[in-house]
């Protein structure tokens, strides 16, 4: 009833190729925007948009990059955060080389790189797939930890490995409230994720897919594995490179090499699992939960129990719950949860009337 | 069905709970001072945030319970959990730095990367970042960070002590050289330096000697190196830099790096798992526990217990020594854990070395709250005030004799310049019971610390433009 093809009809090919053919999807979009833009910031406050929405969204264009390699193109890799790191400092370096380079351009810079160590990076997908990849691609997390940390010059020569990031300014205008970087980071991550909204919808996108299917089929049907791979390798580690960029721009302001350590990559598998594979929507679903749960549970047991119980027993007992969430989720939609809101809009389809 | 719907009901209070409770901030309470407690309890470092927050919230609650609070000022605390990770320390500064009547008074990572992703914060929230015995060295330049106190002793400093005590200990085998392989060896040299039998400082032996510096590949392991380099050129010693990847569990490799280099020494920056790890690897290669020389953070009964018999002799550096038979400890016992309202779940830790830092953070916190009261008055104070209390904080001798914690620190007096203190540095030796002391306080030295501190944190302020403030102006 609210949500139904029916009756809607295409009639050129401009409107047949949209990225969101429905109406109702198009104003879902327009409305989440909206609210993003113009509401969150009206009404939350700073803790809202520094510490939790930021770090929210730059999770889940992490998560968008790696589901691009792994939903879509079925390679499985352990190195989402080095590519995160290989981001971050490839934006500080830029600034600090090259000072006066325009902001967005810097982190374009960055994601390229990024880009290009993903592209090494990903050779071996060409011969090994499956878990045996993904015990490959754990050598790029600990070899890029590793040489940041190992040579000085990545982070000019700081006794301590730590960047500190540069100022954020384009046009004059510069980004340091809360509320400005939020702003910011969410047009880079709008803009991004509809650009893999509609890649995947692209020539590339299918030959990704058919790629994760069944490789030899689509090898059979004239898809070079090499470039198909490559690319998606290319396109995954950029987007995780801008989102280090940011995470150490717009949202942590200093980082080293650990701020990026494997448990960030098992964080940012974990969202798209939970999430969902090979789903736009997933992505930011996965980051959510993972990101945001445990402050969640934590507020919320601060608030339920206070000092009734013992503060250890409390930590303990949100790790518990948040493992037990995410048993339950599993168990209930192994697809992820991106599947429960396609089986949501299936329902609305039939609505009031299910047969 | 039904199951899932209240499971899912469940899911959406919590959910609910949750963001009812970050949104709206918590009811100001009149005459109270907040400490937010950015702790961690879970995760591979909670023996050590156990430890230390269990120490730091009793001394708050006797505090409270004995006199009342601060001057009639009762303090309050909120946990936050961290799980050690800077994201999470991040998001509860942002949680509770508005907290309590007058905001947060200061905050305390025990953590280093924190530290660094706070440091532009401070400076808009003004609000003081106290890191004890922690956290970058250069911070201690108070005319570049006025809102950082790397209070007591920073990793510069401490290295500083810890050559000296390495010199003292080569001074006591050059005279003394059938102390040589002994196992009480640190001990009797302790006994020969008190006796005043040591002649000269040893800084001269140095020359020629090979000292390994095994650390935490992260920015808190890899601090020291300036400070090593200035002072391996100074006294003509050697020093090869062996890095440990997180978190420390495997450690062959470098030990048997470290066979080939016969070192005289071995310097161990080590944090968590890694502290017993290398202790039982050194064990491994036959390498002498007492020639192994930790810092503070690999200095408690947590580090050497997993190591075993391993462990015996091994040498650490002592922010504060163990034990509960100061008298403010044994007022903690008698007023809250014979009641049942100690914050330690494990009363037996009570006196141990991670729970007696802990007292010194509640020490040196209450301390500053109480000196900016001198000056604003006694009522709740803002993090602004406070500041001014950490700057102009002094403890002495007779003050800690008041406390009640007499030698549980030494005395320490900030400065508008110099938010550090410089204390010295005592150091404990680890029998197979207990840690027992086998120096007395080492001062640490400044003439080698201090421009290079000055010179990092002007490189900082010209990298973030920062002003440097004129402390002849502070009052």
């Amino acid at each position: 009833m609210i949500y139904r093809e029916c009756g809607q009809f295409k009639t050129s090919y401009g409107s047949d190729q949209a990225i969101f053919p429905i109406p109702q999807d198009r104003w879902g979009v327009m409305l989440a925007l909206l609210i993003a833009f113009m509401v969150i910031p009206a009404i939350a406050n700073e803790y809202w948009l520094g510490v939790i929405l930021t770090p929210f969204l730059i999770l889940a264009l992490a998560a968008l990059g790696l589901n691009i390699l792994t939903g879509y193109c079925g390679q499985l890799s352990l190195g989402s955060a080095a590519f995160m790191a290989v981001g971050a400092f490839a934006a500080y370096n830029f600034e600090l080389r090259l000072p006066g380079i325009p902001l967005l351009l810097d982190f374009v810079l960055a994601g390229l790189v990024a880009a290009g160590v993903g592209i090494i990076f990903g050779i071996p997908s060409l011969r090994i797939k499956g878990f045996y990849l993904a015990v490959a691609t754990l050598a790029a997390q600990f070899f890029i930890e590793w040489s940041l940390t190992k040579f000085g010059w990545f982070s000019n020569y700081s006794s301590s490995g730590v960047i500190t990031a540069q100022k954020m300014v384009i046009l004059g205008y510069d980004f340091d409230t809360p509320l400005r970087k939020y702003l910011l980071v969410l047009s880079i991550v709008s803009v991004l994720a509809l650009m893999a909204k509609n890649l995947v919808r692209s020539e590339t996108g299918r030959a990704w897919m058919a790629v994760r299917d069944m490789d030899v089929a689509a090898e059979v049907i004239g898809i070079r594995i090499m470039k198909t791979k490559l690319m998606a390798f290319a396109v995954s580690s950029f987007y995780c490179g801008v989102a280090g960029a940011l995470w150490a721009f717009a949202y942590l302001g200093t980082v080293d090499a650990q701020t990026f350590d494997l448990h960030r990559s098992f964080q940012i598998l974990f969202m798209i699992i939970v999430g969902g594979m090979g789903s736009i929507l997933g992505s930011f679903i996965g980051a959510a939960f993972i990101v945001l749960m445990p402050i969640f549970i934590n507020l919320s047991a601060h608030a339920l129990f206070g000092n009734a119980i013992r503060p250890d027993l409390l930590s303990n007992m949100e790790l518990i719950v948040f493992g037990g969430l995410i048993i339950f989720f599993l168990i209930v939609e192994p697809l992820g949860l991106a599947r429960l809101w396609q089986i949501a809009k299936e329902k609305l389809r039939l609505w009031p009337f299910p047969h | 069905m039904t199951l899932k719907k209240v499971l899912v009901s469940c899911l959406g209070a919590a959910v609910l709970g949750g963001i009812v409770a970050g949104g709206g901030a918590v009811v100001a309470q009149s005459n109270e001072q907040f400490i937010p407690m950015l702790s961690y309890r879970v995760g591979p470092y909670a023996a050590g945030g156990t430890g230390i927050f269990g120490g730091f919230i009793d001394y708050i609650n006797l505090l409270n319970e004995r006199d009342g609070g601060i001057n009639g000022v009762k303090i309050t605390y909120e946990e936050c959990e961290t799980e050690y990770k800077p994201d999470r320390a991040l998001e509860c500064y942002e949680r509770l730095k508005n907290s309590g009547p007058t905001g947060a008074s200061m905050f305390n990572f025990v953590a280093t990367p924190p530290v660094y992703a706070t440091m532009d914060r401070t400076l808009e929230d003004k609000i003081p970042v106290v890191a004890i015995g922690y956290g970058p060295a250069y911070t201690a330049d108070g005319r570049v960070f006025p809102y950082i106190f790397p209070l007591v002793t920073t990793y510069w400093s401490q290295n500083t002590a810890k050559i000296k005590f390495i010199a003292l200990q080569e001074q006591c085998l050059a005279q003394y050289p059938d102390l040589e392989g002994k196992p009480d060896r640190a001990a009797q040299c302790f006994e020969h330096a008190k006796k005043g039998e040591l002649q000269g400082d040893g800084l001269d032996k140095l020359k020629g000697k090979k000292i390994v510096n095994l650390y935490h590949d992260s920015g808190y392991g890899k601090e020291t190196k300036p400070i090593l380099d200035a002072q391996a050129e100074k006294y003509g010693f050697q020093v090869v830099y062996i890095p440990v990847p997180h978190p420390g569990n495997e450690q062959q490799s470098q030990w048997l790096q470290i066979r080939r280099e016969k070192p005289d020494w071995v310097i161990l920056r080590g944090w968590g798992v890694m502290n017993p790890t290398a202790i039982t690897q050194a064990a491994r290669i036959k390498f002498p526990a007492d020639r192994i020389v930790g810092v503070w953070w690999s200095g408690a009964e947590e580090d050497v217990v997993p190591a075993g018999d391993a462990a015996i002799g091994f040498i650490a550096a002592a922010l504060n020594p163990a034990g509960d038979q100061f008298p403010a400890i044994k007022q903690i016992e008698e007023l809250l854990y014979s009641k049942g309202k100690g914050n330690m779940q494990d009363p037996s830790r009570v006196g141990s070395v991670y729970y007696n830092r802990g007292i010194i953070h509640g020490v040196l916190n209450t301390e500053a709250i109480r000196k900016a009261q001198e000056k604003f008055g006694n009522k709740p104070l803002t993090g602004e005030q406070v500041r001014w209390g950490l700057e102009n904080l002094e403890i002495t001798e007779a003050r800690l004799k008041e406390l009640g914690l007499e030698g549980v620190m030494s005395p320490i007096k900030i400065s508008c310049a110099d938010h550090e203190g410089g204390a010295p540095v005592r150091f404990h030796q680890w029998n197979g019971k207990q840690w027992v002391l086998v120096s007395d306080w080492i001062a640490t030295d400044q003439s080698l610390v201090r421009p290079l501190v000055e010179k990092e944190a002007a490189n900082y302020a010209k990298e973030k433009n920062l002003p440097i403030r004129d402390c002849s102006k502070e009052s």
